[in-house]
């Protein structure tokens, strides 16, 4: 922070023009916030909690309900089959991994480059990041049919002698998948410990006091806690940083090391990463609109922060667009024939074109409404938008699994698919979950860094002595 | 409210930890040992109708096994004899004929036993192969796997159990490192044979097999190798490279 004055014997961060726009609006005081955040916990929720979480758990059980028809009959009850094996339980996968994406980049990313306004949607943002894994990884786990021998993926010294294919892509994303899911863990739940001393120390009944006192782990607050607290927080912000890469990089191997036309792409990696970065992002906005309404949180998640959040998503949904049509004119460049007709088929006349222009114009045109201000600043806009890029983005992976294995090399090998009612249950069902987990979350957890937003008031750094003393020093010439 | 943790829970963390770590150990070794074969199957002895003694019939009276399991060279499936093998021996004024333990066999043959029901004697499966698993007898015994790789040494039990896992590892260990376990084709049925273990007699038959094989004189075959005492080691690869035995390690070997 700057220390001085401006010529008018102004503090700067209360200078015209040049002063940020605060992250807290309203002035608002440490208890206030406390009050505030600790409130949703400690009150009762509000009709639309129950609105939202009642619907989500018939959802969530649906799925449950599917994953034992699977289970008990096989999974054949899937429409997939030759040649077309990986259906919409793989898109759903990649969907929700994806997803997960922006909740690692507004903790790890945006905290070592010193991004202050991630404080206060970070918490949200990592917890929706976690719920997304576990969704992401109910479907690879049931799509190797046997859920039970899922343990086969661990290199375990076995009396099969089976080891795993460690040049197989599958295989990393096994190690991608949930290195990232454990790191994301412990990040969240470090982050975590000082609020849940605060939640603690204010509850009432004895249950709340063990249960939050219980993982705060003894939580005081003193100086030396503190300075160690930030270290680890430091760190595993460090450790998190590459697996924003990583992850989904390594997902995109599942495809690119492939020969299949249109997934065997060099592009793939980076381009897989905008992407999810971009989903993410629309996903964080489409649970955080609601949340900062019904929670009366516009003082800590202000225009400023959506107007951020759309601008990554401008910024991402650009470079994937990018991607989209490097793709089509390296198809064309390279003069490859399945290369080409796969292509063609995507763009012109194949039998999923429809699902092309769908993931056109959700991913690429629509966010560009975005250029203008106006349109970050209309919450409705915003909020349509960034549901067009969570559709988007779940299109962009059905246009790029089911439909580039629907026809390859030999028109021997050729057939179409689509999905039974059990794939579109467990789809909806996920989404149930995920939502029955994320309410959950915000009835029991703070949803907003509570210490961490603190941090970013002005009253915590209030430069109080230098700027007394400049002004005295001024008035005594 | 106030500080509702004793003062002992202190310690409680690393009580956990150390609890946690043992109770996972504890848990792991338990489940590394007792869930493979070695555990579930090794050992496994069943009552058998007829209390056959194989120890008498193979180690005393000296029977080929393939007496009774006639179609072990030929086909895929070793099988179990049926009833009419024990009669040719145990059959009205024959070996023990009347003796009570052979009672299932005079239902099953005798046709003036009062209690003659004609059905099949009863045998309990041992040695199983899973459904999903393909396992072709003729082809391990015509290339020099005996019997006792897999079954253990039945001419000393007096009642047959599973004495080898016949787990994936197990086909594995010998699948990669076949010369262990390779041997001349007429001693397949000889369990108590050891390359070691060849006298002269032995080795001049062996040298005698090996020529006609390779369509070459005797003593072309025997040139460097004579007085030699041979190992198991060599006489597998030897073998190996006699029958070009080359088992498979791909998961559709077996896993048709």
């Amino acid at each position: 922070m700057p220390t001085g004055t401006t010529d008018q014997g102004v503090h700067p961060s209360e200078a015209p023009g040049v002063a940020r726009e605060p992250l807290v609006l309203n002035n608002r005081s440490f208890s206030w916030i406390t009050e505030r955040i600790c409130g949703i916990v400690e009150n009762r929720q509000p009709l639309g909690w129950w609105f939202l979480f009642i619907p989500s758990a018939i959802l969530a059980g649906c799925l449950i309900f599917t994953l034992v028809y699977l289970v008990s009959t096989g999974v054949g009850i899937w429409g997939m089959n030759h040649p077309v094996a990986w259906g919409w339980d793989i898109v759903n996968f990649v969907f929700w991994i994806g997803i997960g994406h922006a909740g690692t980049l507004i903790s790890a990313i945006l905290f070592l480059t010193r991004q202050k306004w991630r404080t206060s949607v970070n918490r949200a943002s990592e917890a929706m990041t976690l719920f997304a894994v576990m969704c992401a990884g109910i479907f690879p786990g049931f799509h190797v049919g046997r859920f039970w021998m899922v343990w086969f993926l661990a290199p375990v010294p076995n009396s099969n002698a089976i080891w795993q294919n460690f040049k197989s892509p599958l295989l990393w994303d096994v190690f991608a998948v949930s290195t990232y899911f454990t790191v994301s863990v412990i990040f969240w739940y470090i982050g975590l410990i000082p609020d849940l001393a605060t939640l603690r120390d204010r509850a009432r009944t004895k249950f709340r006091k063990l249960a939050y006192g219980f993982f705060a782990l003894g939580w005081r607050g003193g100086n030396r806690q503190w300075q160690h607290y930030e270290m680890a927080y430091l760190l595993l912000a460090a450790l998190s940083t590459p697996l924003v890469l990583s992850v989904h990089s390594v997902v995109s191997f599942d495809f690119a090391t492939s020969v299949v036309p249109g997934w065997h792409t060099t592009i793939f990696p980076p381009y897989f990463v905008a992407g999810a970065i971009f989903g993410g992002f629309a996903m964080v906005l489409t649970l955080m609109l609601p949340c900062r309404l019904i929670y009366g949180l516009q003082d800590l998640i202000t225009m400023k922060h959506i107007d951020n959040m759309a601008k990554i998503i401008l910024l991402t949904g650009t470079i994937v667009g990018y991607a989209y049509i490097m793709e089509l004119f390296i198809s064309y460049y390279s003069a490859n024939k399945y290369e080409t007709d796969a292509f063609h088929l995507r763009i012109l006349s194949g039998p999923y074109t429809w699902a092309y222009y769908c993931m056109f114009f959700c991913n690429v045109i629509a966010p560009q409404v975005f250029w203008f201000e106006k349109a970050r600043k209309n919450l409705w806009i915003v909020f349509i938008i960034a549901n067009f890029v969570n559709a988007g983005m779940w299109f962009e992976r059905f246009v790029i699994i089911p439909t580039s294995v629907s026809v390859d090399f030999l028109p021997g090998q050729w057939g179409l698919y689509s999905p039974t009612w059990v794939e579109k249950l467990m789809f909806a069902g996920s989404f149930g979950l995920f939502m029955s987990l994320f309410l959950i979350f915000l009835r029991f957890l703070p949803v907003i860094a509570i210490a961490e937003v603190k941090g970013v008031l002005p009253q915590a750094d209030p430069h109080y002595h230098d700027w007394k003393k400049l002004r005295e020093g001024r008035r005594s010439k | 409210m106030g500080n509702i943790f004793p003062r002992w829970l202190n310690l409680l963390p690393v009580q956990a930890l150390i609890g946690l770590g043992g109770i996972g150990t504890l848990a792991i070794a338990v489940i590394w040992y007792s869930f493979t074969p070695k555990y579930t199957r090794v050992g496994y002895q069943p009552q058998q109708p007829i209390p056959f003694d194989h120890a008498l019939h193979v180690g005393q009276n000296g029977m080929d096994c393939r007496y009774c399991h006639s179609h072990v060279e030929n086909s895929s499936h070793s099988n179990i004899p049926n009833a009419q093998v024990c009669w040719n021996c145990h059959g009205p004024g024959k070996v023990k004929s009347d003796s009570p333990k052979l009672e299932p066999l005079r239902q099953a043959m005798d046709p003036n036993y009062e209690k003659y029901t004609g059905q099949p004697i009863q045998w309990v499966q041992i040695h199983e192969t899973p459904d999903y698993a393909y396992f072709n007898h003729s082809a391990h015994v015509n290339r020099g796997v005996s019997c006792v790789e897999c079954h253990g040494k039945v001419n000393e039990m007096e009642v047959v159990s599973h004495e080898k896992p016949l787990s994936m590892s197990f086909c594995l260990d010998c699948h990669r490192n076949v010369e262990s376990h390779l041997r001349p084709l007429d001693q397949i049925t000889n369990l108590d044979w050891s390359a070691h273990g060849m006298d002269e007699k032995d080795r001049e038959a062996f040298y005698a097999y090996v020529a006609d094989k390779a369509g070459k004189p005797v003593a072309e075959v025997k040139a460097g190798h004579e007085g030699k005492e041979w190992s198991q080691e060599a006489m597998g690869a030897y073998l190996k490279d006699l029958w070009k035995v080359n088992p498979p390690q791909d998961c559709a070997a077996c896993h048709r």
